[in-house]
């Protein structure tokens, strides 16, 4: 029987939710990498035996974890803890932390700064590694979104990341401003159709995306509209939460953004609202049915200053007609004195037939439903606050 | 050897107990110690100083014979208790946050 992995980073460390295909009971083991700030976990979908970790500090900076049985055992890529510190020749083994700025000429230095929040211009500085998405087709390469805004890429199972420059050299850079949260890219989907596309997603800058594997990259930001930037519809700027796409149909890309949720059939070349009778259209995550390209799932935040749901009821929001018209999803969910968030990496959908669909909130729990959102339980409760969440459907 | 006590985290990173010993060759300064520690324990790179600029990350301290080291050049030479072995360097983290 076929079974679900669920990885959970949060502000203290990971945990790893499994069960069988029923996903009515749950073994919890962690805390992984306890005390650290676990942005996130995924599983290459080659090998799903082999996990990446985002492990960060504001002491002691980045690490990246990895795990080749499942999440039983991890060590840094390219230094196994015991073994000799170089090779051959002296030099010393991979750095798997080191995520350094290409400043290389043939790349366009220089690459630019960014805006900072008072509008002056500010260096790009390296602070952690918010988003990792392993290969579909090649279990060591791995890319992985960070902050300050840029895409990296290890074709050697995490020991060495080099940034594709492209993206952070294209033009807009100096345009480019932090969110709340900082300058994160939190986004990466890999188009499973065209090994050559890749989209990201930047707070707070916007969508773009590469059509020549991350050589070149170009906004994808025509159709939004925010009202609360200096120019509304401008080409960059704004405040893209999360972006999610079924693989399926590639070329169709659901958005939740700072305010509005927003759909593209054109693989962003233009978006549309649709918000539609959401009871807020702010939030964080939105993510798309396993089987069901026109079913997606949102959880409504009260607003920008309140990052709570509305009248302290939890509740997530499912389209069935790709947007604009949403039904509340609430059997088991807290309905009172809730004021949790649920963060942009912290919903999860498995691809069992009656695919299930999880997310973690900051007040420690991991909601599931086993049966793509009409009933929702807990799997895990009292947790550090969740960051992010992940499922893996195993054979 | 050089004793160094690390901080719980690091601890737990570079699967050892809180305090690790190193062989320095030549002047026993706060760079040839981390350089030392790094070589013996490459989990650690990047985890004390910045993997490119080199320089301390600002929420860690060195200390050495209750001495703060933090500000000092990092060619400084450390105290002899420290070169001799009779005591530890420190490497603390600070107390802030959650």
């Amino acid at each position: 029987m076929s079974g679900v992995r669920v990885l959970v980073g949060t502000r203290k460390g990971a945990f790893i939710l499994t069960s069988d295909g029923k996903r009515q009971k749950w073994d919890i083991s962690g805390p992984h990498f306890s005390g650290w700030e676990i942005y996130h976990l995924k599983g290459s979908p080659v090998d799903p035996n082999r996990l990446f970790a985002s492990q960060s500090s504001g002491w002691f900076g980045q690490i990246i974890q990895r795990s080749d049985d499942g999440g039983k055992t991890w060590t840094q890529p390219g230094t196994p803890p015991g073994e000799s510190a170089t090779g051959p020749g002296g030099m010393p083994k991979a750095e798997s932390n080191k995520f350094v700025y290409d400043v290389s000429s043939d790349t366009g230095k220089p690459l630019t700064t960014h805006m900072w929040y008072d509008g002056t211009q500010h260096p790009w500085e390296f602070k952690r590694v918010w988003h990792i998405e392993p290969s579909p087709t090649d279990p060591d390469t791995v890319y992985a979104g960070v902050e300050d805004a840029a895409l990296f890429r290890s074709t050697d199972g995490g020991k060495n990341w080099k940034e594709l420059s492209g993206l952070r050299g294209h033009g807009t850079g100096p345009k480019w401003q932090p969110g709340a949260g900082g300058m994160c890219l939190h986004t990466v989907i890999l188009d499973p159709s065209d090994p050559n596309r890749i989209y990201i997603a930047i707070s707070a800058a916007g969508a773009f995306r590469t059509d020549d594997a991350g050589k070149t990259w170009r906004p994808i930001n025509k159709g939004l509209v925010s009202p609360y930037i200096p120019e509304p519809t401008a080409e960059v700027g704004h405040c893209v939460h999360h972006v999610a796409m079924n693989p399926s149909r590639p070329g169709v890309l659901f958005m939740q953004k700072h305010w509005d949720v927003m759909r593209s059939d054109n693989s962003g070349d233009s978006w549309t609202e649709v918000s539609g009778n959401l009871p807020t259209d702010f939030g964080f995550v939105v993510d798309v049915h396993a089987h069901e390209p026109e079913t997606v799932y949102v959880v409504p935040i009260k607003s920008d200053g309140e990052h709570f749901p509305v009248d302290g009821k939890l509740r997530v929001y499912r389209s069935r007609t790709g947007g604009n018209e949403w039904e509340e999803l609430s059997k088991g969910l807290p309905l009172r004195d809730c004021y949790v968030n649920v963060l942009r990496d912290a919903m999860a959908i498995d691809t069992l037939d009656k695919c299930g669909v999880y997310f973690g909130t900051t007040g420690g729990q991991v909601y599931a439903s086993a049966d793509s959102g009409d009933n929702w339980a807990p799997i895990a409760e009292h947790l550090p606050a969740v960051l992010s969440v992940e499922v893996q459907t195993l054979p | 050897m050089i004793r160094v006590i690390l901080p719980g985290h690091l601890r737990t990173l570079a699967h050892v107990s809180a305090e690790v010993q190193v062989h320095v060759e030549g002047p026993v300064t706060q760079r040839s110690v981390l350089d030392a520690l790094e070589m013996q324990y490459p989990m650690l790179r990047g985890t004390i100083r910045d993997h490119v600029t080199q320089e301390r990350r600002p929420f860690l301290r060195f200390f050495a014979c209750e001495e703060d080291y933090s500000l000092q050049p990092p060619d400084t030479l450390l105290p002899e208790a420290i070169a001799s072995g009779a005591e530890p360097l420190l490497i603390i983290g600070a107390i802030a946050g959650g």
